[in-house]
C-alpha cells in the first residue's frame, strides 16, 4: 500500500476544501471498497480525509413526506430503519441483499453509491483496463465477461455497477445532496452514475472534492408496495448477476403506476423508463410485464458469455411484478 | 505516516502507534499480539477476522486502525473472560461446529452479534415481511451468517450450534 496521510474532518465544508485542494486526496467512509483497492494497487491516494465522524448519520423525515438519509448512515442501520421497512421495502431489501452483516455495519450510504465495479480485470492491476488505467484497453470485451453489461456499454468498458442499494434508490426517484466548491446541489440518483462512453475512468458526474452529504427519497406512497429481487450464483453474499427493484400500483386490474430499475446489467443502476411507459395503463398481467421487459431490452447487446442475462432480467421482472400484484412478499 | 491511537481490546485499554496503512486486524495481531482475530482472505470476503467493534460485528481487515481510534474491540477471546465460555462458544464445542478451527473465532463473534440483531427484531433478506419479527429458521441462520466462510464445510454443525445457542439465550 502506498503511504498516505490520514486526517479526520471536523466538518463537511473543511473536508470538501481539503480534498478539493489536494489532487490525490480521497474521502474515507467505511473503507470496505477503498481500503481493498489501496491494498490491491487499484487506488493510491496520498491523503485520506475520514468523513465517518461527521454528523451525517441521521435519518430524518422531510416536510413533504420524504426521507433524508445522511451519507454516513451505515447500510445496516438504513436497512432496519422503521420508516424504510414500512414505506420503502425495496430499499430495505436491496440493502439486506448486499454484502454481509459485517460489511453492512461498516459501509455507508454515500460510500455504497460510490463503490466501484467488481470487474475482475479492473481489480487485477496486471491486466489492461480503461477504467483503472485509461488508454490501456479493455480485457473484458474479449475476456471472461459473464458478469458484464448488456446495456449502455462501450467498446472501452463493459463493467457493471455493483450496488444493490443504488438500484432501489434509482427506482424510488431519489436524489443525492452533494456539497462541492460552489455549495450544495442535488443530483437525481439516475443521473449520478455515467455510462462509460469514452471515459470509463469516470464512474459518476461528481467533480473531485464533491462530497455526498445525504440522499433524499421522495414520499412516493406507491413504494409501500415495492420489492427487490437479486439473482446470483449462490444464495447469499455475492454480487448480482441481475437484480430488479420495482414498485407497483394496480387499480381495477390495470397498472396505474410503476417504478422499475435493473442492477447487474449496466455501468449504472438502470432505470427502466421504457418498460414503465409500456406498462402504465396496461393490464397487470404476465404478458404485459414480459412486453415491458422486451421494450427495455430491445437495445441489449450481450457479450460472448452474458447473453443469459436477457431472459434472466425478463423472467425476474415478470416474477417480481407478479408477486407485487398479488400481495406476495412485501 | 505514524499515528498514536487508543483501543479498548477485550476489556483492556491499549495505546499504540501505528502506520496509517495498518488495518485494525494487523494492529490487533501484529502490534498488540491479539491473535484471536484470524487473517483469512484479507479482502473482506471470508469473515475470519470478524470482531465486535463497539458491539457490532465487522470485518477488521478492511478497517484502518487509525480510523478506529477510541473504539472498543471484543474478539472471540474477550467473549470468554476468565476462561468461562460464552454460550455460543460452548454450543460450537458441543455441536462439533468446526474442523480445523481457523474460521471459528470469526464465526463465534459473528453469531453473537447476529443473535443480538435477531433479538432487536432486525430482518434479513430472507425474512418474509420486513416488519414482523423473524423466526430464526435454519434458512435465516444461513443467510445471516453468509459473511463467514468455512473451508472445512462445517456449516451443518455451525447452524446446529447457533440454533442451540439461540434456544438457550431465549430461556429465562
Amino acid at each position: 500500500m502506498t503511504p498516505f496521510t490520514y486526517e479526520r474532518a471536523s466538518d463537511a465544508g473543511s473536508a470538501v476544501a481539503r480534498v478539493t485542494a489536494h489532487p490525490n486526496a480521497a474521502f474515507l467512509g467505511g473503507g470496505t471498497n477503498l481500503v481493498d483497492h489501496m491494498r490491491l494497487g487499484v487506488a493510491h491516494p496520498e491523503l485520506l480525509v475520514d468523513v465517518t465522524r461527521l454528523p451525517l448519520s441521521r435519518i430524518e423525515s422531510l416536510p413533504d413526506g420524504g426521507l433524508r438519509i445522511g451519507a454516513g448512515v451505515r447500510n445496516s442501520d438504513l436497512a432496519v430503519d422503521r420508516t424504510v421497512r414500512e414505506r420503502y421495502p425495496v430499499l430495505s431489501q436491496a440493502l439486506l441483499a448486499g454484502a454481509s452483516g459485517q460489511l453492512r455495519n461498516l459501509a455507508t450510504t454515500g460510500g455504497n453509491l460510490l463503490q466501484r465495479t467488481r470487474c475482475a480485470y479492473f481489480q487485477d492491476v496486471t491486466t489492461p483496463c480503461n477504467k483503472r488505467n485509461p488508454g490501456t484497453g479493455c480485457a473484458a470485451v474479449e475476456g471472461h465477461n459473464r458478469d458484464h453489461a448488456i446495456l449502455g456499454a462501450s467498446e472501452h468498458c463493459v463493467a457493471v455497477h455493483p450496488s444493490d442499494m443504488a438500484v432501489a434508490l434509482a427506482a424510488l426517484d431519489a436524489s443525492v445532496v452533494v456539497l462541492g466548491r460552489q455549495g450544495e446541489r442535488r443530483i437525481p440518483v439516475i443521473e449520478l452514475h455515467r455510462l462509460p462512453g469514452n471515459a470509463p475512468e469516470r464512474d459518476t458526474v461528481l467533480q473531485h472534492g464533491d462530497l455526498i452529504v445525504a440522499v433524499e427519497v421522495p414520499a412516493l406512497p406507491m413504494a409501500v408496495n415495492s420489492a427487490y429481487y437479486k439473482v446470483r450464483d449462490r444464495a447469499s453474499y455475492a454480487f448480482a448477476l441481475v437484480s430488479v427493484a420495482a414498485a407497483l400500483e394496480v387499480r381495477n386490474g390495470q397498472v396505474a403506476d410503476v417504478r422499475i430499475a435493473f442492477g447487474g446489467i449496466a455501468h449504472k443502476p438502470w432505470r427502466a423508463l421504457r418498460a414503465e411507459a409500456a406498462l402504465r395503463g396496461s393490464p397487470a398481467t404476465a404478458e404485459s410485464y414480459g412486453r415491458a421487459a422486451d421494450a427495455e431490452l430491445a437495445d441489449a447487446r450481450p457479450l460472448q458469455y452474458n447473453a443469459f442475462k436477457i431472459p434472466l432480467v425478463r423472467n425476474t421482472l415478470r416474477m417480481l411484478l407478479g408477486r407485487l400484484n398479488h400481495g406476495g412478499r412485501s | 505516516m505514524k499515528a498514536s491511537i487508543t483501543l479498548r481490546v477485550d476489556g483492556e485499554q491499549r495505546s499504540l502507534t501505528v502506520d496509517t496503512r495498518t488495518t485494525l486486524l494487523d494492529a490487533l495481531r501484529e502490534n498488540l499480539g491479539v491473535t484471536s482475530a484470524k487473517k483469512g482472505c484479507d479482502h473482506g470476503q471470508c469473515g475470519a477476522c470478524t470482531v465486535l467493534l463497539d458491539g457490532r460485528r465487522v470485518t477488521t481487515c478492511l478497517s484502518l486502525a487509525v480510523a478506529c481510534d477510541g473504539a472498543t474491540v471484543t474478539t472471540a477471546r474477550g467473549l470468554a473472560p476468565g476462561g468461562t465460555l460464552h454460550r455460543v462458544q460452548q454450543a460450537f464445542l458441543e455441536h462439533d461446529a468446526l474442523q480445523c478451527g481457523y474460521c471459528t473465532p470469526g464465526q463465534v463473534c459473528s453469531a453473537v452479534a447476529m443473535l443480538e440483531e435477531v433479538k432487536a427484531g432486525h430482518p434479513s433478506y430472507v425474512t418474509e415481511g420486513l416488519t414482523v419479527p423473524a423466526e430464526l429458521s435454519d434458512e435465516e441462520i444461513r443467510e445471516r451468517m453468509s459473511g463467514n466462510l468455512c473451508r472445512c464445510g462445517a456449516y451443518v454443525n455451525i447452524v446446529a450450534a447457533i440454533r442451540e445457542a439461540m434456544r438457550q439465550g431465549a430461556a429465562p
